[in-house]
């Protein structure tokens, strides 16, 4: 099996992928377009990952769906230990459904920051339909439009809320696009 | 200054991506302290190490940085703080707030309200709000994951029955997202309602106690207070006299050695963008 590279330029390229992952996750629910791209295996989505290079490594377990040429490709350029459950996973790549946020690390009540961040790959993401989403980082009302999740979804995100400080957090990715639901934004259906 | 200048790799890379995550995580719990493991840093506490640290992780190329040191961007600290960023992230620096993408502070929150887009990064020495009243750690990890609060409480109550106010002048506690008891940094008590659903990400970053925490945009960020003892931030009763402002926080500055003084605004670039503009318009 022959690797795919990582990051053509690794320093300045996770630099630009965390700050679309930190503008991301602190405005919830704008579409981030990721500008410096790995080429990744099939079925990577490049956003989910570029965001695995700019956060994993030796240090943190990663759990992914995405089949051998995916951990492959993951161990060699991200360094990260694969795990098989996805409980023991600092960071879950997802790409053929959601493994249930109840099952995530949590993190404790003095440790909420010991939790899990779950990149899930979509169908699709639109800003400015869909959703209402309010919370931190949310003026007013933030609105996404998401394709591809599982029916139950706004039920286990609400369940995920309820144990704040406690919770996973989510990063969104369609292809070069993401987008972030930290546990603290709270989701509304379109009426 | 070569103490900032000596080592050029100042954070490797695992130690980027090690505070990188702990800043996500600080995100998504808004006002929570996420320690992080990295190893000594090449420079003395003191220097603001905390914020360095965090500003070095976040910098790329095409930002812009301002430094400010109790809200001037010309003393010895903000300029060698800004040189280094210049030298090791090649970055165009400004000591303009409005110019600015990226804002290292420690002791002031700029006049000029910040905006979406910036990021303001504090520099903390202590990130314990509660290490005067209880110096346990293992209890202050207690309280905040209880939200239990009274401590802090009891303590403002006690000031206002003695002092007929709050006698806290810095660092005053902050409540943050409804949750978290939170340290401002030592912040005047004056800059405090600026933090309060501010449009630009504010992350905090403590070098000797290895914390970081952070208040995303638009959070409500409230300034501990009672019904009958609102929170009032103080300001001296008087005008810059050099610009002329009656918003601004002063500083109190000796101008000759027979004891004169004057007061000024702390907040050198609001200052002099102030003056200029009134010279154009004369
Ligand atoms: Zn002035």
């Amino acid at each position: 099996m022959t690797l795919t590279p990582g990051f053509a330029d690794p320093v300045p390229d996770a630099q630009s992928c965390f700050r679309a992952l930190l503008e991301a996750m602190a405005r919830p629910g704008r579409v981030q377009r990721i500008k410096a791209l790995p080429e990744a295996p099939v079925p990577l989505a490049p956003a989910a990952a570029a965001a695995l290079l700019t956060l994993a490594d030796a240090e943190t377990p990663v759990w992914t769906d995405g089949g051998p040429a995916a951990e492959a490709w993951l161990r060699f350029h991200a360094g990260c230990p694969l795990v098989a459950g996805p409980g023991d996973a600092a960071f879950l790549l997802a790409v053929g459904g959601m493994p249930a946020l109840a099952s995530l690390e949590a993190g404790t009540e003095e440790e909420p920051h010991r939790s899990a961040t779950l990149i899930l790959q979509v169908a699709a993401l639109e800003q400015g339909e869909g959703w209402h989403l309010s919370g931190p980082g949310i003026e007013h009302v933030h609105r996404l439009r998401v394709e591809g999740l599982p029916p139950g979804f706004l039920a286990e995100w609400s369940a995920n809320a309820a144990r704040f400080p406690r919770g996973a957090d989510l990063l969104l990715c369609a292809g070069t696009r993401l987008a972030a639901l930290p546990r603290t934004t709270r989701i509304e259906e379109a009426g | 200054m070569t103490a900032l200048g000596y080592n050029f790799g100042y954070l490797d890379e695992n130690t980027k991506r090690m505070i990188r995550r702990a800043l996500l995580k600080a995100v998504a719990i808004p006002g929570h302290q996420v320690p992080f493991g990295a190893r000594e840093m090449p420079l003395p506490y003191g220097w603001g190490t905390g914020g360095i640290a965090v500003t070095a992780s976040v910098i790329g190329a095409s930002d812009r940085l301002k430094v400010i040191d109790q809200g001037a961007d010309d003393t010895t600290n903000a300029v060698s703080i800004r040189r280094f960023f210049a030298r090791v992230a090649g970055v165009e620096t400004t000591e303009r707030t409005t110019d600015a993408t990226i804002i290292q502070t420690r002791h002031r929150i700029p006049e000029t309200p910040l905006r979406e887009g910036q990021i303001l990064v504090y520099q903390v020495p202590m990130p314990e709000p509660l290490f005067r009243l209880e110096p346990r750690v293992a209890e202050t990890k207690r309280m905040h994951a209880l939200a239990d609060y009274g401590l802090m409480h009891v303590k403002l109550y006690e000031d206002i029955a003695r002092h007929g106010h709050v006698a806290i002048s810095y660092n005053y506690p902050v409540l943050v997202g409804g949750r978290y008891l939170m340290s401002p940094s030592p912040i005047p008590a004056f800059d405090n309602p600026k933090m309060d659903r501010m449009p630009a990400l504010q992350l905090f970053g403590a070098g000797r106690e290895k914390r970081i925490y952070a208040v995303p945009p638009y959070t409500a960020v409230r300034s501990l207070d009672f019904e009958d003892h609102p929170f009032q931030p103080v300001r001296a009763d008087a005008p810059c006299a050099l610009c002329g402002s009656r918003e601004s926080y002063l500083d109190e500055v000796v101008v000759d050695d027979r004891g004169g003084r004057m007061f000024v605004c702390s907040d050198t670039d609001y200052c002099s963008t102030r003056q200029s503009h009134q010279e154009a318009a004369e």
